[in-house]
């Protein structure tokens, strides 16, 4: 970087500190310090409290729940360096970031690239002030890990297009206003007959059912597109260009997939910490049980390399101005390294860390038990970890496909 | 596959018959969704078969057929997680056998093996397994202490309870409350607060009687283990076999046929040393070696074979309309009891003195 330019960059973004602690101080309500909770936002729609729709309002409003969108859709127009000490600014008051969900990790990033100016002065701004909830309509029951099997139809009939078929495990599909779609505008290709539609969830011919899961909770769907007329206006890109789009909108899902195993853990306690409670200390001062504490230091271990990993791999990616080849094993490495962690938690808990309901559990320990559930999807969706191994086997290490 | 008498055949074909005819996994859905920890119809059926007597004396109503034969009904109701108190059961009759006097065998046993009574060991007072260590005391024939996460808990009515001083027996009734402990399988649990509860020694069991009876309970439990280590991984074969992605089967793909022979070499070195574990008790030989490697050995195979079964489903394995997530559940249950993996090595050193 030019040394020049730094001692003004500083300044600038001194200023720019002042600024977000003072809107801290005015708009964040102090009862909401830590609250923000990844796992339960993941599994559930829960109401909003007014303190926390008041705050999602003032974040919304000042674009900063997407602190590195462009201002004129709603961003915050912000650089990375005044992005990441709003961040700082935040994590000191215990503030969290009320905008969130798929149109921010996923649609939000695609639009900004393949949208028309239409498309984005219309979708993006209510993204950035958190008023509409997306859902991914990609997966059919016989279209999972090969997506491009894809059947549901969109027709062309003219001004619009009539959608039929079945879409499934839609997470958050019951709660969704829009949903960004696969569906298939030719038969002839199978690749190129794709194309990327935005469907309206309330308009009529649009039907839902929950999925119960493991968990117990139904945080997905199956979707049934009966007769749904879709306006062309709602076609993102050019028909059969929904394969290009799609994958490129799962590579934002996969970087926010290993991001977020990471945030989640960082919120939580060390492991060791918790052991240090459940199982004690020997009269040595190590941990009571020898094989449990070196599987701890191993787990975090793995974690500490595992954060280096992530942070080079962005530094790369800067740097070279593109994807690095290392970011293609990081959602495979932290979702596994995240369900090592829940399965450690369990060990360490003992029976405290398998109840379900009711007496004699902590609120944190059943919790704990639902995420350790919850978590096995983590290798599932976004891709699997044996698809992310495909990628990996035949895209960066050209080893050839012989099935 | 251990070498079988024509008795335990003749069991074992018996076993696999009535769970998969008469008690599949989804008996057990039916059970959970009424809410229900226990099966009572199962529990009939079961008794009326004579499995709760298999290791009960002759001379008091059982038919002394042996562990490995108990083994191999449990291991065949672990594949379709019948909700039983069998092995709860049979381990506190166990006890009496092993440590009872005359008037306790003639007492309780036939009761036990007609399946009439359910008993239960209560031995662990924190949510892992640390050892035979207790804080429980009996003064004066009076039994205080608490017992956590007692299995099979609710129905019994004859819990075998390990004291400062021995192994008791306590009825269920005065001087004791349960509180349930609802845990992921959704089975019946509880917490048991003994207050001054009667209590009887069992006397005749020497020193070690806890340690034997804790060994029959680590086998028994990895009988159980092996039957769900089985059926998930049966069951994902089936699956793989069937869904077709990419045009092609998923068991077509190499990278799926080296997990599933990796999981095949495990599930079956687990019934070797379950097997092993059972056979070890009935010889009367290195019993507490051969339950500690049993157990362990299952431990870990359906630890891996069960987070297995739910990651190659792909997205239907994480539905509760599905079975494999059932068998996830009661797993880690089963880890946890009597003793984890790392617990169990540690265990094993001490055993061989290093
Ligand atoms: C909690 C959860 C939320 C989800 N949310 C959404 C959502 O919002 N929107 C959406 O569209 N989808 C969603 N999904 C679906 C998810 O993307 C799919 O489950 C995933 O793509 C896998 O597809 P599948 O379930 O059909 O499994 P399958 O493709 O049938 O795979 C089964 C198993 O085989 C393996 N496998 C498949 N092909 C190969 C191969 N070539 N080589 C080696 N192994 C292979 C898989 O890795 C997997 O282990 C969600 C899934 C879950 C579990």
């Amino acid at each position: 970087m030019a040394s020049t330019a730094e001692p003004e960059a500083k300044t600038d973004l001194d200023a720019f500190r002042e600024e977000a602690r003072a809107f801290l101080a005015e708009n964040f309500p102090p009862e909401l310090r830590g609250k923000g909770n990844l796992l339960s936002s993941v599994e559930e729609a829960s109401e909003e409290s007014p303190a926390e729709k008041a705050w999602r309002v003032a974040m919304g409003e000042r674009g900063w729940g997407t602190p590195t969108w462009p201002k004129e859709y709603g961003g915050g127009g912000l650089t990375r360096q005044q992005a990441r000490a709003l961040e700082q600014e935040m994590a000191k008051v215990g503030a969290w970031n009320p905008i969130g969900g798929m149109g921010v990790m996923m649609l939000g990033p695609t639009l900004l690239e393949f949208a028309s100016e239409e498309q984005k002065h219309e979708h993006i701004p209510p993204i950035c002030k958190g008023e509409i909830r997306w859902c991914q309509g990609y997966s059919e029951p016989n279209a999972g890990s090969d997506l491009a099997n894809l059947q549901t139809m969109a027709e062309d009939k003219g001004d619009h297009y009539l959608v039929n078929g079945q879409k499934t495990w839609t997470s958050g599909g019951q709660w969704a206003d829009k949903c960004f779609c696969l569906v298939r505008t030719s038969r002839a290709d199978k690749h190129k007959g794709i194309s990327f539609l935005l469907i309206d969830m309330h308009a009529p011919g649009v039907e839902v059912k929950p999925i119960k899961m493991i968990s117990g909770m139904s945080p997905f769907c199956e979707t049934f597109f009966t007769d749904v007329a879709v306006p062309k206006e709602n076609l993102v890109g050019e028909e059969g260009q929904g394969w290009t789009i799609g994958k490129r909108l799962l590579q934002h899902e996969r970087t926010n997939l290993s991001g977020g195993g990471a945030l989640a853990s960082l919120n939580a306690q060390p492991l060791h910490k918790v052991a240090e409670r459940y199982i004690g200390l020997g009269e040595d001062g190590k941990l009571a049980d020898a094989e449990l504490r070196v599987k701890i230091a191993d787990f975090e271990m793995r974690w500490s390399a595992f954060l280096l990993t992530a942070r080079r791999a962005m530094e790369e990616s800067k740097a070279q101005g593109g994807v690095s080849d290392i970011s293609s094993i990081l959602k495979k490495a932290g979702t596994r390294l995240g369900q090592e962690r829940a399965e450690l938690m369990i060990e360490i808990m003992g029976y405290r860390g398998l109840g379900w309901e009711g007496e004699g559990f902590e609120e944190k320990e059943l919790s704990g038990t639902r995420a350790w559930l919850f978590g096995k999807a983590t290798t599932i969706y976004g891709g699997s970890t044996e698809i992310q191994n495909n990628i990996i086997a035949k895209r960066i290490l050209g080893m050839l496909d012989h099935q | 596959m251990a070498v079988l008498n024509e008795e335990q055949e003749m069991l074992r074909d018996m076993a696999r018959e009535w769970t998969k005819n008469e008690h599949p996994v989804g008996a057990w859905r039916k059970v959970r969704d009424a809410g229900e920890p226990f099966d009572a119809d199962a529990w009939g059926a079961m008794a009326e078969m004579g499995w709760a007597g298999i290791i009960i004396p002759e001379a008091h109503g059982g038919s002394d057929f042996g562990w490995l034969s108990l083994g191999l009904v449990v291991e065949e109701l672990g594949k379709s997680l019948a909700a039983s108190p069998l092995i709860a059961s049979a381990l506190a009759a166990s006890a009496i056998a092993l440590g009872g006097s005359e008037d306790q065998k003639t007492e309780y046993l036939p009761r036990f093996a007609s399946g009439e009574l359910i008993g239960t060991l209560a031995f662990d007072e924190s949510p892992r397994h640390t050892g035979l260590t207790a804080s429980t005391s009996v003064h004066d024939g009076r039994l205080t202490g608490t017992k956590a996460f007692v299995h099979e808990a609710s129905r019994a009515g004859l819990f075998v309870v390990l004291a400062q001083d021995g192994v008791y027996l306590v009825e269920k009734g005065q001087g004791m409350s349960l509180s349930r402990r609802a845990m992921v399988d959704m089975r019946d649990h509880a917490e048991i607060d003994f207050n001054g509860a009667p209590a009887h020694k069992l006397a005749d069991g020497g020193s070690d009687l806890a340690q034997k009876i804790l060994d029959r309970a680590r086998v028994l439990t990895a009988a159980e283990m092996l039957g769900m280590c089985q059926a998930v991984f049966d069951t994902t074969l089936d699956y793989l076999k069937q869904r077709v992605q990419f045009n092609q089967v998923l068991s077509s793909f190499q990278a799926l046929q080296h997990r599933m022979a990796d999981l095949y070499t495990e599930l079956e070195i687990a019934r070797s040393a379950v097997e092993g574990g059972l056979q070890a008790i009935d010889s009367g030989f290195g019993v507490t070696e051969a339950a500690a490697v049993a157990k362990a050995t299952a431990n870990d195979a359906l630890h891996h074979i069960s987070r297995e079964g739910v990651q190659l489903h792909g997205g239907i394995g994480m539905t509760d309309e599905y079975d494999v997530g059932f068998f996830l559940k009661r797993a880690r249950v089963l880890e946890a009891a009597w003793g984890s993996s790392s617990h169990l090595r540690d265990a094993y050193a001490e055993m061989k003195a290093y």
